[in-house]
Protein backbone atom coordinates (compact mmCIF):
# COMPACT_ATOMS: atom_id res chain seq x y z
CA UNK A 1 0.00 0.00 0.00
CA UNK A 2 1.23 3.66 -0.82
CA UNK A 3 2.09 4.98 2.70
CA UNK A 4 1.89 8.79 1.04
CA UNK A 5 -1.53 9.95 -0.08
CA UNK A 6 -2.16 11.47 -3.17
CA UNK A 7 -2.24 15.44 -2.87
CA UNK A 8 -5.96 15.25 -3.46
CA UNK A 9 -6.56 12.99 -0.98
CA UNK A 10 -4.43 14.93 1.59
CA UNK A 11 -6.49 17.80 1.13
CA UNK A 12 -9.72 15.83 1.18
CA UNK A 13 -8.49 14.68 4.84
CA UNK A 14 -7.39 17.83 5.67
CA UNK A 15 -11.33 18.83 5.00
CA UNK A 16 -12.36 16.27 6.82
CA UNK A 17 -10.52 17.12 9.70
CA UNK A 18 -11.44 20.57 9.68
CA UNK A 19 -15.17 19.78 9.14
CA UNK A 20 -15.54 17.61 12.38
CA UNK A 21 -13.85 19.55 14.16
CA UNK A 22 -15.88 22.26 16.00
CA UNK A 23 -17.99 19.21 16.90
CA UNK A 24 -15.59 16.81 18.05
CA UNK A 25 -13.92 19.18 20.22
CA UNK A 26 -17.46 20.36 21.22
CA UNK A 27 -18.01 16.98 22.77
CA UNK A 28 -14.76 16.20 24.09
CA UNK A 29 -14.88 19.53 26.45
CA UNK A 30 -19.14 19.30 26.53
CA UNK A 31 -19.36 15.35 27.19
CA UNK A 32 -16.53 13.48 27.06
CA UNK A 33 -14.65 14.97 29.75
CA UNK A 34 -17.87 15.67 32.15
CA UNK A 35 -18.65 11.74 31.51
CA UNK A 36 -15.30 10.71 33.12
CA UNK A 37 -14.98 13.77 35.72
CA UNK A 38 -18.88 12.22 37.20
CA UNK A 39 -17.45 8.53 37.35
CA UNK A 40 -14.48 10.50 39.31
CA UNK A 41 -16.80 12.42 41.31
CA UNK A 42 -19.13 9.48 42.03
CA UNK A 43 -15.99 8.57 44.22
CA UNK A 44 -15.44 11.41 45.59
CA UNK A 45 -16.85 13.83 48.49
CA UNK A 46 -17.64 17.33 47.39
CA UNK A 47 -16.03 19.98 49.51
CA UNK A 48 -18.16 23.05 48.04
CA UNK A 49 -16.92 25.22 45.25
CA UNK A 50 -16.18 22.55 42.26
CA UNK A 51 -13.36 20.95 44.83
CA UNK A 52 -13.31 17.04 45.22
CA UNK A 53 -11.87 14.87 47.67
CA UNK A 54 -11.36 11.11 46.95
CA UNK A 55 -12.97 9.04 49.30
CA UNK A 56 -13.00 5.38 47.52
CA UNK A 57 -16.82 3.62 47.26
CA UNK A 58 -18.30 5.63 50.11
CA UNK A 59 -20.71 7.39 48.10
CA UNK A 60 -21.96 3.68 46.69
CA UNK A 61 -21.97 1.95 50.06
CA UNK A 62 -23.97 5.06 51.43
CA UNK A 63 -26.58 4.82 48.27
CA UNK A 64 -26.89 1.40 48.91
CA UNK A 65 -27.88 1.39 52.59
CA UNK A 66 -30.22 4.63 51.89
CA UNK A 67 -33.69 3.45 51.61
CA UNK A 68 -34.62 6.79 49.68
CA UNK A 69 -32.14 5.34 46.83
CA UNK A 70 -33.94 2.11 46.50
CA UNK A 71 -37.44 3.41 46.74
CA UNK A 72 -36.44 6.13 43.48
CA UNK A 73 -35.38 3.34 41.48
CA UNK A 74 -38.34 1.51 42.50
CA UNK A 75 -40.44 4.29 41.56
CA UNK A 76 -38.58 4.44 38.23
CA UNK A 77 -38.88 1.17 37.14
CA UNK A 78 -42.59 1.25 38.58
CA UNK A 79 -43.10 4.40 36.27
CA UNK A 80 -41.87 2.41 33.45
CA UNK A 81 -43.57 -0.56 33.69
CA UNK A 82 -46.83 1.83 33.96
CA UNK A 83 -46.29 4.15 31.24
CA UNK A 84 -44.36 2.01 28.27
CA UNK A 85 -46.86 -1.33 27.69
CA UNK A 86 -50.38 1.10 27.76
CA UNK A 87 -48.82 4.25 25.97
CA UNK A 88 -47.25 1.58 22.83
CA UNK A 89 -51.18 -0.10 23.39
CA UNK A 90 -52.98 3.23 23.19
CA UNK A 91 -50.39 4.69 20.34
CA UNK A 92 -51.18 1.82 18.37
CA UNK A 93 -54.42 1.84 18.75
CA UNK A 94 -54.30 5.78 17.57
CA UNK A 95 -51.93 4.83 14.76
CA UNK A 96 -53.99 2.41 13.72
CA UNK A 97 -57.18 4.18 13.63
CA UNK A 98 -55.43 7.33 11.96
CA UNK A 99 -54.07 4.82 9.18
CA UNK A 100 -57.44 3.99 7.88
CA UNK A 101 -59.44 5.93 5.86
CA UNK A 102 -61.48 8.59 8.12
CA UNK A 103 -61.88 11.82 7.21
CA UNK A 104 -60.23 14.68 9.07
CA UNK A 105 -56.96 12.82 9.96
CA UNK A 106 -54.83 15.82 9.57
CA UNK A 107 -57.32 17.65 12.34
CA UNK A 108 -56.75 14.13 14.50
CA UNK A 109 -53.50 13.94 13.97
CA UNK A 110 -52.63 17.48 14.94
CA UNK A 111 -54.87 17.23 17.85
CA UNK A 112 -52.94 14.50 19.45
CA UNK A 113 -49.62 15.65 18.53
CA UNK A 114 -49.80 18.89 20.41
CA UNK A 115 -48.60 17.92 24.34
CA UNK A 116 -45.54 17.56 21.98
CA UNK A 117 -45.04 21.06 21.53
CA UNK A 118 -46.02 22.19 25.15
CA UNK A 119 -43.45 22.70 27.57
CA UNK A 120 -43.98 19.23 30.17
CA UNK A 121 -43.82 22.64 33.36
CA UNK A 122 -47.07 24.16 31.51
CA UNK A 123 -49.31 20.90 30.66
CA UNK A 124 -47.95 19.62 33.82
CA UNK A 125 -49.62 22.62 35.94
CA UNK A 126 -52.88 22.15 34.23
CA UNK A 127 -53.31 18.47 35.18
CA UNK A 128 -52.31 19.53 38.97
CA UNK A 129 -55.01 21.44 38.49
CA UNK A 130 -57.37 18.58 37.21
CA UNK A 131 -56.30 16.34 39.64
CA UNK A 132 -56.35 18.53 43.07
CA UNK A 133 -57.93 16.81 45.75
CA UNK A 134 -60.36 19.48 46.82
CA UNK A 135 -61.62 21.40 43.97
CA UNK A 136 -60.41 19.14 40.99
CA UNK A 137 -62.65 18.59 38.16
CA UNK A 138 -61.85 14.80 37.75
CA UNK A 139 -63.10 14.17 41.57
CA UNK A 140 -66.25 16.56 41.20
CA UNK A 141 -67.34 15.07 37.58
CA UNK A 142 -67.32 11.53 39.21
CA UNK A 143 -68.15 12.60 42.71
CA UNK A 144 -65.49 10.89 44.34
CA UNK A 145 -62.48 12.58 46.70
CA UNK A 146 -59.18 10.64 46.10
CA UNK A 147 -56.28 13.16 46.57
CA UNK A 148 -54.83 12.33 43.50
CA UNK A 149 -51.27 14.22 43.58
CA UNK A 150 -50.19 13.91 47.55
CA UNK A 151 -51.75 10.29 48.58
CA UNK A 152 -48.21 8.41 48.39
CA UNK A 153 -50.61 5.80 47.24
CA UNK A 154 -51.83 6.95 43.78
CA UNK A 155 -49.43 10.13 42.87
CA UNK A 156 -46.95 8.25 41.29
CA UNK A 157 -50.45 6.79 39.09
CA UNK A 158 -51.09 10.06 38.25
CA UNK A 159 -48.02 11.63 37.31
CA UNK A 160 -48.00 8.07 34.72
CA UNK A 161 -51.52 9.01 33.56
CA UNK A 162 -50.46 12.91 32.18
CA UNK A 163 -46.52 10.89 30.45
CA UNK A 164 -49.10 8.71 28.79
CA UNK A 165 -51.35 11.70 27.52
CA UNK A 166 -48.09 13.80 26.62
CA UNK A 167 -46.43 10.84 24.49
CA UNK A 168 -49.22 9.50 22.57
CA UNK A 169 -49.30 11.55 19.67
CA UNK A 170 -45.63 11.56 19.37
CA UNK A 171 -44.96 7.76 19.29
CA UNK A 172 -48.57 7.24 17.08
CA UNK A 173 -46.69 9.47 14.58
CA UNK A 174 -43.83 7.36 14.48
CA UNK A 175 -45.72 4.26 14.43
CA UNK A 176 -47.98 5.61 11.35
CA UNK A 177 -44.99 6.10 9.56
CA UNK A 178 -43.75 2.45 10.00
CA UNK A 179 -47.72 1.71 8.93
CA UNK A 180 -47.73 3.88 6.01
CA UNK A 181 -44.70 1.11 4.34
CA UNK A 182 -46.77 -1.85 4.43
CA UNK A 183 -47.80 -2.58 0.98
CA UNK A 184 -51.70 -2.56 0.66
CA UNK A 185 -51.49 -5.63 -1.60
CA UNK A 186 -51.20 -7.50 1.27
CA UNK A 187 -54.26 -6.53 2.96
CA UNK A 188 -56.07 -7.12 -0.50
CA UNK A 189 -54.98 -10.68 -0.52
CA UNK A 190 -55.99 -11.32 3.03
CA UNK A 191 -59.56 -9.68 2.32
CA UNK A 192 -59.86 -12.18 -0.76
CA UNK A 193 -58.82 -14.90 1.45
CA UNK A 194 -61.67 -13.90 3.95
CA UNK A 195 -59.10 -13.44 6.65
CA UNK A 196 -61.16 -10.77 9.34
CA UNK A 197 -59.67 -7.52 10.20
CA UNK A 198 -58.48 -8.92 13.82
CA UNK A 199 -56.83 -11.90 11.90
CA UNK A 200 -55.55 -9.43 9.65
CA UNK A 201 -54.19 -7.22 12.49
CA UNK A 202 -52.48 -9.89 14.11
CA UNK A 203 -50.76 -11.63 11.29
CA UNK A 204 -50.02 -8.44 8.93
CA UNK A 205 -49.88 -5.33 10.66
CA UNK A 206 -48.26 -5.89 13.95
CA UNK A 207 -45.63 -8.36 12.41
CA UNK A 208 -45.03 -5.66 9.73
CA UNK A 209 -44.88 -2.77 12.15
CA UNK A 210 -42.78 -4.78 14.87
CA UNK A 211 -39.58 -3.09 14.12
CA UNK A 212 -40.94 0.25 14.05
CA UNK A 213 -42.07 -0.66 17.36
CA UNK A 214 -39.18 -1.83 18.97
CA UNK A 215 -37.38 1.30 18.25
CA UNK A 216 -40.60 3.45 19.08
CA UNK A 217 -40.56 1.08 22.63
CA UNK A 218 -36.92 1.67 23.09
CA UNK A 219 -36.96 5.34 23.30
CA UNK A 220 -39.87 5.60 25.13
CA UNK A 221 -38.47 3.12 27.72
CA UNK A 222 -35.51 5.55 28.12
CA UNK A 223 -37.41 8.30 28.35
CA UNK A 224 -39.11 7.01 31.50
CA UNK A 225 -36.04 5.88 33.10
CA UNK A 226 -34.56 8.49 32.37
CA UNK A 227 -38.42 10.87 33.76
CA UNK A 228 -37.94 14.26 35.67
CA UNK A 229 -39.44 17.27 34.62
CA UNK A 230 -43.32 16.12 34.74
CA UNK A 231 -42.99 14.53 38.04
CA UNK A 232 -41.16 17.62 39.70
CA UNK A 233 -43.63 19.68 38.15
CA UNK A 234 -46.54 17.57 39.49
CA UNK A 235 -44.72 16.85 42.95
CA UNK A 236 -42.98 19.33 44.91
CA UNK A 237 -40.41 19.18 47.72
CA UNK A 238 -43.16 19.31 50.31
CA UNK A 239 -46.11 17.02 49.21
CA UNK A 240 -46.40 14.17 51.55
CA UNK A 241 -46.19 11.75 48.58
CA UNK A 242 -42.43 12.81 47.23
CA UNK A 243 -40.69 9.82 48.44
CA UNK A 244 -42.94 7.60 47.09
CA UNK A 245 -42.92 9.71 43.69
CA UNK A 246 -39.54 10.71 43.01
CA UNK A 247 -37.85 9.34 40.25
CA UNK A 248 -33.79 8.28 39.95
CA UNK A 249 -33.34 11.78 38.33
CA UNK A 250 -35.26 13.82 40.48
CA UNK A 251 -33.62 12.40 43.78
CA UNK A 252 -30.63 13.04 41.57
CA UNK A 253 -31.27 16.31 40.97
CA UNK A 254 -32.41 17.37 44.73
CA UNK A 255 -28.94 15.90 45.84
CA UNK A 256 -26.81 17.17 43.66
CA UNK A 257 -28.47 21.07 43.23
CA UNK A 258 -30.53 21.37 46.03
CA UNK A 259 -28.11 19.42 49.26
CA UNK A 260 -25.10 20.17 47.29
CA UNK A 261 -24.03 16.29 47.28
CA UNK A 262 -22.28 16.64 44.27
CA UNK A 263 -20.16 13.30 45.26
CA UNK A 264 -23.55 11.33 45.90
CA UNK A 265 -25.12 12.93 43.03
CA UNK A 266 -22.64 11.65 40.47
CA UNK A 267 -22.99 8.11 42.44
CA UNK A 268 -27.30 8.69 41.76
CA UNK A 269 -26.36 9.57 38.29
CA UNK A 270 -23.88 6.59 37.13
CA UNK A 271 -26.32 4.29 38.57
CA UNK A 272 -29.15 5.67 36.04
CA UNK A 273 -26.89 4.94 33.59
CA UNK A 274 -26.38 1.42 34.43
CA UNK A 275 -29.95 0.84 34.77
CA UNK A 276 -30.57 2.22 31.42
CA UNK A 277 -27.47 0.47 29.69
CA UNK A 278 -29.09 -3.19 31.37
CA UNK A 279 -32.76 -2.18 29.98
CA UNK A 280 -31.23 -1.88 26.36
CA UNK A 281 -29.60 -4.98 26.57
CA UNK A 282 -32.57 -6.63 28.07
CA UNK A 283 -34.75 -5.04 25.36
CA UNK A 284 -31.94 -6.13 22.08
CA UNK A 285 -32.47 -9.76 23.56
CA UNK A 286 -36.34 -10.02 23.65
CA UNK A 287 -36.40 -8.54 20.33
CA UNK A 288 -35.66 -11.87 18.93
CA UNK A 289 -38.77 -13.44 20.21
CA UNK A 290 -41.40 -10.45 18.87
CA UNK A 291 -39.76 -8.38 16.04
CA UNK A 292 -39.95 -9.48 12.23
CA UNK A 293 -36.79 -8.06 9.96
CA UNK A 294 -37.92 -10.67 7.40
CA UNK A 295 -39.69 -8.16 4.53
CA UNK B 1 -69.76 -14.31 1.66
CA UNK B 2 -72.97 -12.24 2.21
CA UNK B 3 -72.00 -8.97 0.87
CA UNK B 4 -74.51 -6.93 3.33
CA UNK B 5 -73.29 -8.45 6.49
CA UNK B 6 -70.25 -7.34 5.10
CA UNK B 7 -71.18 -3.91 4.58
CA UNK B 8 -72.83 -3.87 7.53
CA UNK B 9 -69.92 -4.86 9.76
CA UNK B 10 -67.55 -2.14 7.68
CA UNK B 11 -70.10 0.57 8.44
CA UNK B 12 -70.02 -0.75 12.15
CA UNK B 13 -66.25 -0.87 12.25
CA UNK B 14 -65.86 2.70 10.75
CA UNK B 15 -68.78 4.05 13.48
CA UNK B 16 -66.39 2.83 15.95
CA UNK B 17 -63.52 4.44 14.64
CA UNK B 18 -64.46 7.25 14.44
CA UNK B 19 -65.94 7.28 18.28
CA UNK B 20 -62.83 6.15 19.53
CA UNK B 21 -60.70 9.07 17.74
CA UNK B 22 -63.70 11.73 18.90
CA UNK B 23 -63.41 10.61 22.15
CA UNK B 24 -59.61 10.61 22.58
CA UNK B 25 -59.50 13.94 21.04
CA UNK B 26 -61.66 15.09 23.44
CA UNK B 27 -59.29 13.97 26.22
CA UNK B 28 -56.32 15.53 24.70
CA UNK B 29 -58.13 18.50 23.99
CA UNK B 30 -59.83 19.02 27.80
CA UNK B 31 -56.73 19.67 29.62
CA UNK B 32 -56.25 23.41 27.52
CA UNK B 33 -60.33 23.77 27.47
CA UNK B 34 -59.26 23.56 30.97
CA UNK B 35 -56.76 25.72 31.29
CA UNK B 36 -58.32 28.57 29.34
CA UNK B 37 -61.73 28.94 30.88
CA UNK B 38 -60.07 28.37 34.55
CA UNK B 39 -58.02 31.47 33.34
CA UNK B 40 -60.62 33.88 33.20
CA UNK B 41 -61.87 32.62 36.75
CA UNK B 42 -61.66 34.23 39.91
CA UNK B 43 -60.09 31.96 42.74
CA UNK B 44 -62.95 31.94 44.93
CA UNK B 45 -65.07 30.86 41.62
CA UNK B 46 -62.33 28.17 40.78
CA UNK B 47 -63.36 26.35 43.53
CA UNK B 48 -66.83 26.85 43.77
CA UNK B 49 -68.33 23.27 44.13
CA UNK B 50 -70.44 22.20 42.29
CA UNK B 51 -67.87 23.77 39.56
CA UNK B 52 -68.74 26.74 36.52
CA UNK B 53 -68.30 25.09 33.03
CA UNK B 54 -67.97 28.83 31.67
CA UNK B 55 -66.47 31.51 33.76
CA UNK B 56 -68.38 33.84 34.90
CA UNK B 57 -67.05 36.76 33.18
CA UNK B 58 -64.07 36.70 30.81
CA UNK B 59 -61.55 39.05 32.51
CA UNK B 60 -57.51 39.20 32.46
CA UNK B 61 -57.10 40.27 35.88
CA UNK B 62 -55.43 36.65 36.10
CA UNK B 63 -53.17 37.43 33.22
CA UNK B 64 -52.22 40.54 34.93
CA UNK B 65 -51.41 39.13 37.95
CA UNK B 66 -48.86 36.48 36.31
CA UNK B 67 -47.71 39.06 34.28
CA UNK B 68 -46.61 40.83 37.42
CA UNK B 69 -45.16 38.06 39.45
CA UNK B 70 -42.72 37.10 36.70
CA UNK B 71 -40.59 38.63 33.83
CA UNK B 72 -42.40 37.66 31.17
CA UNK B 73 -40.94 39.79 28.33
CA UNK B 74 -37.52 38.45 29.80
CA UNK B 75 -38.63 35.18 29.92
CA UNK B 76 -39.46 35.16 26.10
CA UNK B 77 -36.70 36.77 25.10
CA UNK B 78 -34.25 34.18 27.04
CA UNK B 79 -35.94 31.56 25.62
CA UNK B 80 -35.79 32.96 22.16
CA UNK B 81 -32.04 33.93 22.29
CA UNK B 82 -31.61 30.17 23.38
CA UNK B 83 -33.67 28.37 20.66
CA UNK B 84 -31.95 30.58 18.20
CA UNK B 85 -28.81 29.93 19.02
CA UNK B 86 -29.42 26.00 19.68
CA UNK B 87 -30.42 25.55 16.47
CA UNK B 88 -28.28 27.87 14.65
CA UNK B 89 -25.25 25.86 16.76
CA UNK B 90 -26.82 22.53 15.76
CA UNK B 91 -27.39 23.01 12.39
CA UNK B 92 -23.93 24.78 11.00
CA UNK B 93 -21.57 22.31 12.98
CA UNK B 94 -23.55 19.32 12.45
CA UNK B 95 -24.24 20.06 8.36
CA UNK B 96 -20.38 20.37 8.44
CA UNK B 97 -19.80 17.47 10.71
CA UNK B 98 -22.73 15.43 9.15
CA UNK B 99 -20.99 15.90 5.39
CA UNK B 100 -17.58 15.04 6.35
CA UNK B 101 -18.62 11.98 8.03
CA UNK B 102 -20.78 11.19 5.02
CA UNK B 103 -18.56 11.93 2.41
CA UNK B 104 -15.09 12.38 3.34
CA UNK B 105 -12.46 10.10 3.59
CA UNK B 106 -10.01 11.00 6.59
CA UNK B 107 -7.71 9.25 9.60
CA UNK B 108 -9.91 8.67 12.89
CA UNK B 109 -13.30 8.94 11.26
CA UNK B 110 -14.32 5.92 12.73
CA UNK B 111 -13.23 6.78 16.38
CA UNK B 112 -14.32 9.99 15.86
CA UNK B 113 -17.97 9.22 15.36
CA UNK B 114 -17.28 6.04 17.78
CA UNK B 115 -17.50 9.82 20.14
CA UNK B 116 -21.00 11.00 18.70
CA UNK B 117 -22.64 7.60 19.39
CA UNK B 118 -21.43 7.76 22.67
CA UNK B 119 -22.45 11.28 23.27
CA UNK B 120 -26.05 9.59 21.67
CA UNK B 121 -26.41 6.59 24.29
CA UNK B 122 -25.86 8.27 27.45
CA UNK B 123 -29.05 10.61 29.53
CA UNK B 124 -27.88 14.03 29.75
CA UNK B 125 -27.62 14.23 33.48
CA UNK B 126 -24.82 12.19 33.51
CA UNK B 127 -22.72 15.42 32.08
CA UNK B 128 -25.03 18.10 34.10
CA UNK B 129 -22.72 18.37 37.08
CA UNK B 130 -19.38 19.31 35.22
CA UNK B 131 -21.21 21.41 32.66
CA UNK B 132 -22.46 23.36 35.27
CA UNK B 133 -18.79 23.90 37.10
CA UNK B 134 -17.60 25.03 33.23
CA UNK B 135 -20.05 27.39 33.19
CA UNK B 136 -19.41 28.06 36.59
CA UNK B 137 -15.99 29.20 36.35
CA UNK B 138 -16.30 30.63 33.15
CA UNK B 139 -18.60 33.28 34.85
CA UNK B 140 -21.87 32.47 32.55
CA UNK B 141 -24.31 31.90 35.15
CA UNK B 142 -27.35 33.92 34.94
CA UNK B 143 -26.60 34.44 30.93
CA UNK B 144 -27.80 33.46 27.95
CA UNK B 145 -25.03 31.83 26.94
CA UNK B 146 -24.88 29.83 29.99
CA UNK B 147 -28.65 28.24 29.05
CA UNK B 148 -26.83 27.85 25.17
CA UNK B 149 -23.98 25.99 26.66
CA UNK B 150 -24.69 22.52 26.26
CA UNK B 151 -26.23 23.11 22.95
CA UNK B 152 -23.11 24.60 21.38
CA UNK B 153 -22.63 21.10 18.87
CA UNK B 154 -25.30 18.01 18.50
CA UNK B 155 -24.29 14.67 18.40
CA UNK B 156 -28.06 13.68 17.35
CA UNK B 157 -27.84 16.39 14.67
CA UNK B 158 -24.19 15.12 13.65
CA UNK B 159 -25.74 11.87 13.30
CA UNK B 160 -29.22 12.52 11.82
CA UNK B 161 -27.59 15.09 8.77
CA UNK B 162 -24.95 12.18 7.96
CA UNK B 163 -27.70 10.04 7.45
CA UNK B 164 -29.08 13.01 5.10
CA UNK B 165 -25.89 13.20 3.76
CA UNK B 166 -25.57 9.64 3.06
CA UNK B 167 -28.70 9.56 0.83
CA UNK B 168 -27.18 11.80 -1.68
CA UNK B 169 -25.35 9.85 -4.34
CA UNK B 170 -21.70 10.65 -5.01
CA UNK B 171 -21.76 11.40 -8.19
CA UNK B 172 -23.70 14.77 -7.37
CA UNK B 173 -20.68 15.82 -5.21
CA UNK B 174 -18.30 14.52 -8.03
CA UNK B 175 -19.98 16.49 -10.44
CA UNK B 176 -19.81 19.43 -8.74
CA UNK B 177 -15.93 18.53 -7.72
CA UNK B 178 -15.48 18.49 -11.92
CA UNK B 179 -16.85 21.98 -12.23
CA UNK B 180 -14.17 23.23 -10.15
CA UNK B 181 -15.56 23.54 -7.08
CA UNK B 182 -13.22 22.97 -4.16
CA UNK B 183 -14.28 21.10 -0.97
CA UNK B 184 -15.72 23.56 1.02
CA UNK B 185 -17.94 25.18 -2.33
CA UNK B 186 -19.15 21.58 -3.08
CA UNK B 187 -20.41 21.51 0.87
CA UNK B 188 -22.40 24.60 0.78
CA UNK B 189 -23.17 25.43 -3.20
CA UNK B 190 -24.37 21.73 -3.71
CA UNK B 191 -25.11 19.44 -0.78
CA UNK B 192 -25.63 21.64 1.66
CA UNK B 193 -28.67 22.99 0.03
CA UNK B 194 -29.82 19.49 -0.55
CA UNK B 195 -30.79 18.82 2.81
CA UNK B 196 -33.23 21.46 3.31
CA UNK B 197 -36.02 19.30 4.64
CA UNK B 198 -33.36 17.23 6.92
CA UNK B 199 -32.34 20.75 8.47
CA UNK B 200 -36.13 22.00 8.51
CA UNK B 201 -36.65 18.71 10.95
CA UNK B 202 -33.52 19.16 13.29
CA UNK B 203 -34.62 22.92 13.45
CA UNK B 204 -37.88 22.04 14.79
CA UNK B 205 -36.35 18.89 17.08
CA UNK B 206 -33.59 21.33 18.59
CA UNK B 207 -35.86 23.81 18.72
CA UNK B 208 -39.31 22.03 20.85
CA UNK B 209 -36.53 20.13 22.91
CA UNK B 210 -34.25 23.43 24.10
CA UNK B 211 -37.92 25.17 24.74
CA UNK B 212 -39.11 22.30 27.13
CA UNK B 213 -35.81 21.44 28.69
CA UNK B 214 -36.67 21.82 32.62
CA UNK B 215 -33.53 20.81 34.65
CA UNK B 216 -30.40 23.13 32.74
CA UNK B 217 -32.17 26.54 32.94
CA UNK B 218 -32.89 25.61 36.74
CA UNK B 219 -29.15 24.90 37.38
CA UNK B 220 -28.21 27.76 35.69
CA UNK B 221 -29.66 30.12 35.21
CA UNK B 222 -31.08 30.98 39.11
CA UNK B 223 -31.88 34.84 39.11
CA UNK B 224 -35.45 35.05 37.78
CA UNK B 225 -34.84 37.95 34.92
CA UNK B 226 -32.19 34.99 33.04
CA UNK B 227 -35.29 32.31 33.73
CA UNK B 228 -36.45 30.76 30.72
CA UNK B 229 -40.43 30.15 30.10
CA UNK B 230 -40.11 26.34 31.59
CA UNK B 231 -37.77 27.49 34.38
CA UNK B 232 -40.28 30.68 35.22
CA UNK B 233 -43.22 28.41 35.35
CA UNK B 234 -41.34 26.35 37.54
CA UNK B 235 -40.98 29.30 40.02
CA UNK B 236 -44.92 30.71 39.72
CA UNK B 237 -45.85 27.05 40.88
CA UNK B 238 -43.85 28.17 44.35
CA UNK B 239 -45.21 31.82 44.18
CA UNK B 240 -48.93 30.62 43.91
CA UNK B 241 -49.34 27.36 45.37
CA UNK B 242 -53.08 26.80 45.18
CA UNK B 243 -54.42 29.57 43.31
CA UNK B 244 -54.75 27.70 39.79
CA UNK B 245 -56.39 30.57 37.97
CA UNK B 246 -53.04 32.65 38.32
CA UNK B 247 -51.12 29.30 37.51
CA UNK B 248 -53.25 28.56 34.40
CA UNK B 249 -52.73 32.23 33.87
CA UNK B 250 -49.37 31.94 33.43
CA UNK B 251 -49.24 28.80 31.67
CA UNK B 252 -51.16 29.49 29.19
CA UNK B 253 -48.88 32.66 28.40
CA UNK B 254 -45.76 29.94 28.39
CA UNK B 255 -47.19 28.07 25.80
CA UNK B 256 -48.92 30.54 23.54
CA UNK B 257 -45.90 30.74 20.96
CA UNK B 258 -44.64 27.36 20.27
CA UNK B 259 -48.58 26.35 19.97
CA UNK B 260 -49.00 29.22 17.48
CA UNK B 261 -45.79 28.01 16.14
CA UNK B 262 -47.65 24.69 15.61
CA UNK B 263 -50.89 25.50 14.64
CA UNK B 264 -49.66 27.22 11.31
CA UNK B 265 -46.58 24.99 10.40
CA UNK B 266 -48.61 21.84 11.67
CA UNK B 267 -46.92 19.57 8.58
CA UNK B 268 -43.56 20.48 9.19
CA UNK B 269 -43.65 20.25 12.89
CA UNK B 270 -45.18 16.83 12.58
CA UNK B 271 -42.99 15.04 9.72
CA UNK B 272 -39.96 17.01 11.32
CA UNK B 273 -40.30 15.38 14.81
CA UNK B 274 -41.45 12.04 13.25
CA UNK B 275 -38.15 12.25 10.82
CA UNK B 276 -36.08 13.08 13.52
CA UNK B 277 -37.15 9.96 15.98
CA UNK B 278 -37.61 7.49 13.15
CA UNK B 279 -33.86 7.48 13.77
Amino acid sequence: MNNKLSRAARIEQNWGWFMVAPTIIGLIVLNVWPFIQTIYASFCEHLGFGHYQFIGIGNYVNMFQNAEFWRATGNTLLFCVLTVPVGMFLSLLVAVMLNAKVKFKGGFRTIFFLPMVCAPAAVTMVWRWIFNGDYGILNQLFGIHVAWVTDPKVALVSCAVVAIWSAIGYDAVLLLSGLQNISKSYYEAASIDGASKVTQFFKITLPMVSPTLFVTMIMRLMASIKVYDLIYMMVEETNPALTNVQSLIYLFYRESFIAGSRGSGSAIAVWTVLIIGVATLFQFWGQKKWVNYEV
Amino acid sequence: MNTKSFERSQKMGKFITYAALVFGSIIMIFPFVWMILTSSKTVSESIQIPPTILPQQFMLDNFVDAVNSLPFVNMYFNTIMMIIFRVIFAVVFSSMAGYAFAKLKFKGKNLLFGIVLMQMMLPSQIFIIPQYQMVAKLGLANSIAGLVFPGLVSAFGTFFLRQAYLGIPNEVGEAAFLDGCNQWQTFTKVMFPLTSSSVAALTVFTAVFAYSDLMWPLVVNSDLNMMTLSSGLANLRGQFTTNFPVLMAGSLLAMLPMVALYLFFQRQFIEGIAMTGGK
